[in-house]
């Protein structure tokens, strides 16, 4: 049976949770033109509440539930001791604007995150106000911009984007006014260098670049890359969406990066939440540290033989401004992030990126004889392949829906661009061998099944609760809403 | 501590298969110089000796319930949240699912945010509701892009009201310091009883988004209606900061013809967290809704008739768009929007008003108990909320210094963001402070004052 909207299953009189009655002398409203007629929110009991979101998180694939090889998204286990600790009462009770004394334990702990971020990525600075990756590349770009700016040198307008990056990447450049030139990658699935030098001029604001790239590749000319960017005045960007492959490995900072986003919903096992909240940390160089947001947190009074240190709140000297209210997704993503980082320690993430990249590599070695992979080397911590086969018109949407019926969440598809029909499978360190060769076998299977019943392919998914939807239909009478307003 | 589920003889088995001697072996490309360096992070602890630590941290705050009792608002409001809310928030079918991009196995996440769009767009009195931003800041931002985007770059102003939150002003600020746009009407000397009729002279034909905050920073409350009305007569968007509490009681942005209403959701069941995550809430009227940011459920049918759901118009988004996007969003808070839909379902429409009326109440009664106090007063005479500016014969920070000595978390002190406003303290009373602590605060204020 399909769930009724909440709204569906109101009935009137009906009641939840209540509150008490006013302890307070009555007091009158305003006047009633300045006072709302009917709220029409649904009416039910908790028993009611619960049932109906009981049944539609039955209707959900989830981590807990299964294998999720979403690349580029970084679908690891979310160890359960943070969803504890992130709501702590002294963590989940504490107002943004208290007295700095009152909270010296979230102080304290955002200042250690800032340094342990600091010392993971070799950065000069670090940032935790962003609140999602794509909010961190928006506040790593305003600071390339702002740099330039106080330079002098603000005819630097042009932001270097590989074929295979993120939309994010372009999205944000644009919105600090960036015009966006896209550089091919060559046959390795490396930065096209050539292509990189003939637009290496004075009108570089610099380079975002994904590393390992979206194809799951570790460019193999990374230096030059940020050599050449550099030598002609532009700011390195790292996209840190793929940094679950670098812990321990190398720092971005060390390689030469200026400015780079964390993700820690993807690397430092933040829940994805079915879509967020996120958390997007921003790591900068020397050079561009007094350009960072406002406030970070700093050490006001050191400490003494008695007493600890005071933790408070600093501004940088040109800071870009505020990028949201408050300070950044504390709560649920910094705490969250902390307990992860506080229980590997330097060695155990250095053992996170190397299963993660050992697991890549494994389902890659058991696929390529099955599955054409385009750039056939050693990949980091996933890898692309194309979701097609000789002589049929199988597609990598089929594909993907076909896994679905093996209760495998499907990997990204049509993503990178630059492959035909890609199918990119990140499979993190958090999956055992078993459930990799059962995924492996799986897709072996649907291959067979390409040649001797293509049909059941292209009609899957045939065994979860809903089939394939009508995105024409929903975008064509773009029903967004179930409680419809009176025509006014 | 890991959670690497793979045994040193699986290991090497995977090795085998991929043909590498070792895990170092896997990292060849990496340039050798600066290759597996040795991070300086503290020993790594058990999950034991982590929730020590943890709890160690977290008990080295006041917070606001058991410690401390709050008066303290100015845009996070300490509010009861039913248990019912965290217990489906835990479910790892929600909180370890992705965005949901394949939705025959999403349903869940998909119909939550429906719900929540359709929530949010009754509650609001708007058309249609987008599934969130980041927070109310954030989402204000969102509609200053989507205004100027609308006009594609031929009016080049945005009339902000000094009384919109100062902290959403600068983050206004921040986003649009790339693009050729002028923010007017918030200088810090305008005058603060005039009323919104006041920015009226300042909307023309070049202005692309007129934006107020409703209750204002200082809690009043004002019809709109005339002021849109006169935004609208120049062809300009108006969009309304909205409290979603006060939803509950006041006249909707929307029946006063707001074009865009967004706000801060932490009050709909979502705790403080120290200021977040939380969520922005973001609704328009329906023919903007091709030009508003960020992502969207639709309702649809699948291949077997059933009804579902699915993420649409995602051709607006940056995936598709990239560097023509008017917004680089990629994600929502979906996991926030949940808790606002199992929120406003619990309580529903009876309780909703039960906490916008004790708020009311409450607030009422302690303004009113604090100006009977000697050179105590209130800085402004409209019909307010929960919150209030309450003018102090004394500087703000020595009275929340005794305040806080008796463990009572005074208000904003509203001379930090307005010279005009010294000695001014904005008071926020919701239906978690009894009438005894009220009443407590009063006597207390009025040892500082003595003192």
């Amino acid at each position: 049976m399909i769930e009724p909207t909440i709204f569906e299953l109101s009935s009137p009189g009906r009641t939840g949770v209540t509150f008490p009655q006013a302890d307070v002398p009555a007091f009158d409203l305003p006047e009633a033109d300045l006072l709302r007629g009917d709220l029409p929110l649904p009416e039910l009991a908790e028993v009611d509440v619960v049932r109906h979101y009981m049944a539609l998180s039955k209707y959900n694939y989830s981590v807990d539930g299964g294998f999720y090889p979403l690349g580029s998204c970084t679908m690891k286990y979310n160890p359960k001791i943070n969803e504890d600790t992130c709501r702590l009462p002294g963590f989940l009770h504490t107002h943004p604007l208290q007295p700095i004394e009152t909270v010296q334990g979230n102080l304290a702990l955002m200042f250690e995150m800032q340094e342990w971020l600091k010392e993971i990525s070799g950065f000069a600075a670090v940032t935790l106000q962003p609140a999602a990756g794509a909010h961190g590349e928006f506040t790593g770009v305003l600071m390339m911009r702002a740099y330039h700016q106080s330079r002098g040198d603000a005819k630097r307008v042009k932001m270097l984007i590989p074929d295979a990056a993120h939309g994010t990447n372009p999205a944000s450049s644009g919105l600090v006014g960036f015009s966006v030139v896209t550089i091919p990658s060559d046959a390795r699935g490396n930065v096209d260098l050539d292509a990189l030098k003939a637009q290496c001029d004075d009108t570089v604001a610099g380079m975002m670049l994904t590393n390992p790239n979206t194809l799951g590749l570790f460019d193999e000319h990374i230096e030059k890359v940020i050599g050449l960017v550099h030598g002609c005045g532009g700011l390195m960007y790292a996209d840190g969406a793929n940094l679950n492959a670098l812990l321990g490995i190398v720092r971005p900072g060390d390689l030469g990066f200026d400015v780079m986003h964390f993700n820690l919903h993807k690397t430092f096992a933040v829940p994805h939440g079915g879509g967020g909240p996120g958390s997007g940390p921003v790591g900068v160089a020397e050079k561009l540290a007094d350009f960072l947001p406002t406030p970070l947190v700093g050490i006001i009074e050191e400490a003494d033989d008695e007493n600890p240190p005071l933790y408070g709140f600093v501004t940088p000297k040109h800071t870009i401004g505020r990028m949201k209210a408050f300070h950044g997704h504390f709560g649920g993503g910094v705490v969250r992030a902390y307990t992860y980082i506080a229980m590997h320690g330097g060695e155990g993430l250095k053992d996170i990126s190397q299963y993660a990249v050992l697991n890549a590599n494994y389902l890659k070695a058991r696929l390529e004889k099955t599955y054409r992979v385009p750039f056939d080397r050693t990949c980091m911590h996933e890898f692309v392949m194309e979701g097609r086969f000789e002589g049929t018109d199988i597609r990598a949407l089929d594909i993907a829906k076909r896994l679905m019926d093996y209760d495998f969440h499907p990997p990204t598809n049509y993503f990178p661009l630059i492959v035909h029909e890609a199918l990119m499978i990140e499979p993190t360190e958090t999956e055992n061998k078993d459930t990799l060769d059962r995924f492996a076998d799986t897709l072996i299977a649907i291959a067979e099944e390409a040649k001797t019943n293509p049909e059941i392919i292209k009609t899957a998914p045939h065994s979860t609760p809903f089939g394939r939807m009508d995105e024409v239909k929903a975008a064509k009478e773009l029903v967004l809403c179930c409680w419809l307003p009176e025509e006014q | 501590m890991t959670y690497i589920p793979i045994s040193p003889a699986e290991r090497d088995a995977m090795l085998a298969t991929v043909g590498a001697k070792s895990l170092d072996a896997l990292f060849d490309a990496i340039p050798a110089s600066v290759r597996f360096p040795k991070l300086d992070l503290p020993p790594a602890l058990t999950e034991m000796e982590a929730a020590s630590l943890l709890d160690e941290l977290a008990s080295a705050n006041e917070s606001v319930r058991g410690d401390l009792v709050s008066f303290l608002g100015a845009g996070m409001y300490n509010h009861y949240i039913p248990a019912v809310v965290d217990h489906i928030l835990r479910r790892g079918e929600f909180y370890t699912a992705y965005t949901p991009y394949q939705p025959e196995i999403s349903q869940g996440t998909l119909q939550a945010i429906f719900e929540y769009q359709s929530l949010m767009a009754a509650l609001t009195g708007m058309d249609l509701s987008n599934a969130s931003h980041y927070d109310g800041a954030t989402a204000a931002a969102e509609a200053v892009n989507m205004a100027f985007a609308n006009f594609r770059g031929k009016r080049r102003k945005v009339v902000l009201s000094t009384s919109i939150h100062p902290q959403y002003r600068e983050v206004i600020r921040t986003y649009t310091q790339g693009i050729d746009l002028t923010l007017v009407g918030d200088d810090s000397a305008a005058d603060l009883q005039a009323s919104p009729a006041a920015l009226i002279p300042l909307i023309d034909a070049n202005t692309a988004l007129v934006m107020v905050q409703y209750p204002d920073f200082f809690g009043r409350v004002f019809d709109y209606t005339r002021l849109i009305e006169a935004a609208h007569a120049q062809g300009a968007f108006v969009c309304v900061i909205a409290n979603p509490t006060a939803l509950a009681l006041f006249k909707t942005p929307g029946a006063m013809g707001a074009d865009i209403v967004v706000g801060e959701g932490q009050p709909l069941g979502i705790p403080m967290w120290y200021g977040g995550p939380s969520l922005g809430f973001f609704t328009t009227k329906k023919q903007y809704v091709h030009k508003m940011a960020g992502r969207l459920v639709g309702e649809t049918v699948d291949t077997r008739g059933q009804k579902g759901y699915v993420l649409t118009l995602t051709a607006r988004e940056q995936h598709i768009k990239r560097e023509k996007a008017t917004s680089n969003i990629c994600s929502n808070q979906s996991l926030l929007a949940l808790a606002s839909a199992v929120y406003l379902s619990v309580i529903g429409k009876s309780g909703l008003k039960q906490v916008a009326n004790l708020c009311y109440q409450k607030a009422h009664y302690a303004a009113s108990e604090l100006s009977k106090l000697p050179g105590v007063g209130l800085c402004f005479s409209q019909p307010f909320f929960h919150e209030f500016a309450l003018c102090l014969p004394k500087p703000v920070a020595e009275i929340n210094a005794h305040l806080l000595e008796h463990g009572i978390l005074g208000g904003y002190d509203l001379g930090q963001d307005y010279p005009s406003l010294k000695n001014h303290l904005l008071v926020a009373v919701t239906e978690m402070n009894t009438k005894d602590e009220i009443d407590s605060l009063v006597e207390v204020l009025k040892e500082a004052l003595n003192d």
